[in-house]
Parts: structure tokens; C-alpha cells; sequence
């Protein structure tokens, strides 16, 4: 664990990189076109970042030892279907969440 | 006349920030469980929501934290996080040059949600873009700060076993996920960021897994796209 004074430094540092992303587009390109390598950025980059934190997500699940992420695989499943078809992102969080603690009090997955 | 108009500014932005109401609450109370279930101060929680305001920052952040991750690497994982953020505010240069005074506080509170709503909403003819938008995004900032302090006295004071709380982040990315899926209709980006995340975990170990996949995955995204348009 990052020592509390270390951890308290980082989250200054982090909201200047984060104030940083949100205020690039406005302080460069107010007054000319953006180039084209924002295009690239723009269109590939965020989907691909969501996909790697997905799998981020579920970096601690012993894949060899029973049940090897059952409970993640399905409540990934249930948000997803919730989300598809719904299309309400409360909804999907947090039934998705409420099924994931609901199975870990099953004693079969937990 | 003044007081007026902040109540009618504040009566036409409200109804609209209450979808984000319950998302932000949703979120950003299994956040301040996290960071309390972590070792940290409460009062921690409110202070990242407040400078960062940044859902999927503030959780990584958490997760770094906890596997003691050096500096740079926190920082150059938070930019990648937030990279899209540089997209958002490509869209609305032009909507922000008509808000005046409140433009550096919206270009600060630009989340995904309040990008939603932003690009999403009419102005109502009776009130001035700046303040509607302004307020919009002020309302829904205090959501997500007020979420995470019942979130991180929740942790610190209610005795209730909370696990299993922090799969509402892996639902979030699944959401962002499928969002960003519905609007660009590309899969390749997906398959080479999990495909490069699973090598990432079984090589560098799940601790060191996230710089190496974004890193990897980027580099194969160059060499797949970088020549087209």
C-alpha cells in the first residue's frame, strides 16, 4: 500500500494530468483545426483503454481453482445484457453489483 | 430579478442532472467504501472528488495505491485513463465559446456524465447557456462528492459487510465499454485491448499488468491503424 503522505501528493499530481486532459483541446485548438493524430485518438483509443480495464478488473481471480471467476463471468454477463437492452447505465451498475454481492453470499461461489 | 433567474436557471437544470444523481450516488459510494476498506483517512475520499472528479481515475488511483505502484507509473496510467477527456472537449469548442465566466469550471468538470448531458440538453430561452450549463455541471459534481463521503462513513462507521462492492467499477467499465462500442461500431480496438491485457497479466503479473497492456496495446493499435485516415 502507497504510504498516506505519498498517496496524498499523487492525487495533486493526478487532478493536474487530469485538468491537463480535459483543458488540452481548448488551450490548443480554439482557433485552429486539430491535426489529424486526434482523429486516431479520437476514434480507436477510448474502446481499446475500456477493454484493458475490464480484464484489469479481474486480475485477482485464480483462473485453476474452483470457482475460477463463475461469479465475475456472470454477473459481466448480466450487466451487459441489462445494458444492451435497457440501455440505463444505473440500472446496469447496480444490478450487476447487487447480483455479484448476492452470489458471494452463496457459499457455493464465495 | 437576480434571485429569479438563479431559480429558473436552477428549476430547468435540475430535472436534467437527476439521471446522473442516482449514477454518481450508485458510483461514488462504493468508492469512498473502497478507499476507507483500504486503509485510508474518509476525508481522503471528498478531497479526490473534489481536485480529480474523475470516476474511473478515482478507482484505478485506489488500485494502484493499494499495489504500491511507483509515481510515474500511477501518472502515466492516469493520463491514459483520461485520455478520452481530450476527445470531449474537442466537441464542444465551439458550444463553450458562448458560457463566459463559467468556461474554466466546465472544461475542469467535464466527466463522461456531464459531457453526456452537456452535448444532450437544449437551452431553455429564458436562461443564459453558461449558467445552465454551469450549473448542470456543479450539480452534478456535488452528486458524485456527496456520494463518496456517504460511501467513505458508510466503510468507516456501519459495521455491514460490504464485499463484492467493488465489482460496481468493473460494471462501470462494461457500461463505458458497450457505450463506446454502440457509437463507433469497431470492434478491432476491443479485441486488441483484451487480447493484449490477458498477455499482459499472464507475463507481467497482475500488479504490473496495467502500464504493460495499456503500453502493448497501444503499440499494436499504431501498427494495425496508425496508416488509415
Amino acid at each position: 500500500m502507497t504510504p498516506f503522505h505519498e498517496a496524498l501528493l499523487a492525487v495533486f499530481l493526478m487532478a493536474l494530468v487530469i485538468l491537463g486532459t480535459r483543458a488540452f483541446p481548448f488551450l490548443l485548438f480554439s482557433r485552429r483545426d486539430p491535426p489529424k493524430v486526434l482523429r486516431f485518438v479520437e476514434r480507436f483509443i477510448p474502446s481499446m483503454v475500456m477493454a484493458v480495464l475490464v480484464v484489469y478488473c479481474l486480475k485477482n481471480i485464480q483462473w485453476t481453482v474452483w470457482p475460477s471467476g463463475i461469479r465475475e463471468i456472470a454477473s459481466i454477463g448480466l450487466v451487459s445484457v441489462l445494458h444492451i437492452t435497457k440501455k440505463n447505465a444505473m440500472l446496469s451498475i447496480f444490478g450487476g453489483t447487487a447480483f455479484y454481492m448476492l452470489l458471494g453470499s452463496i457459499p457455493l461461489f464465495s | 430579478m437576480k434571485r429569479t433567474s438563479f431559480q429558473t436557471t436552477f428549476r430547468s437544470a435540475f430535472p436534467v442532472t437527476i439521471p446522473v444523481l442516482f449514477g454518481y450516488l450508485a458510483i461514488g459510494i462504493p468508492f469512498g467504501l473502497m478507499l476507507v476498506k483500504a486503509g485510508y483517512p474518509w476525508w481522503l475520499s471528498p478531497v479526490m472528488s473534489i481536485c480529480m472528479y474523475a470516476g474511473a481515475g478515482q478507482y484505478i488511483a485506489i488500485g494502484l495505491f493499494a499495489a504500491n505502484v511507483p509515481l510515474a507509473g500511477i501518472l502515466v496510467t492516469i493520463l491514459m485513463v483520461n485520455i478520452r477527456h481530450i476527445v470531449y472537449g474537442l466537441s464542444l469548442i465551439e458550444k463553450f465559446k458562448t458560457v463566459g465566466k463559467w468556461k474554466p469550471y466546465l472544461v475542469f468538470a467535464l466527466t463522461d456524465e456531464t459531457y453526456a448531458l452537456l452535448t444532450g440538453v437544449k437551452v431553455p430561452v429564458n436562461v443564459k447557456p453558461g449558467s445552465f450549463y454551469g450549473t448542470i455541471a456543479l450539480m452534478d459534481q456535488s452528486y458524485w462528492v456527496i456520494g463518496s463521503i456517504i460511501g467513505a462513513l458508510a466503510g468507516k462507521f456501519i459495521p455491514f459487510s460490504f464485499a463484492g462492492i467493488d465489482f460496481a467499477l468493473t460494471a462501470l467499465f462494461v457500461v463505458l465499454l458497450i457505450d463506446q462500442l454502440r457509437a463507433s461500431k469497431d470492434a478491432l480496438p476491443v479485441i486488441i485491448g483484451l487480447a493484449c491485457a490477458v498477455i499482459a497479466l499472464v507475463f507481467a503479473g497482475p500488479s504490473n499488468m496495467l502500464i504493460a497492456a495499456l503500453a502493448g496495446s497501444l503499440a499494436v493499435l499504431i501498427l494495425v491503424r496508425g496508416r488509415q485516415k
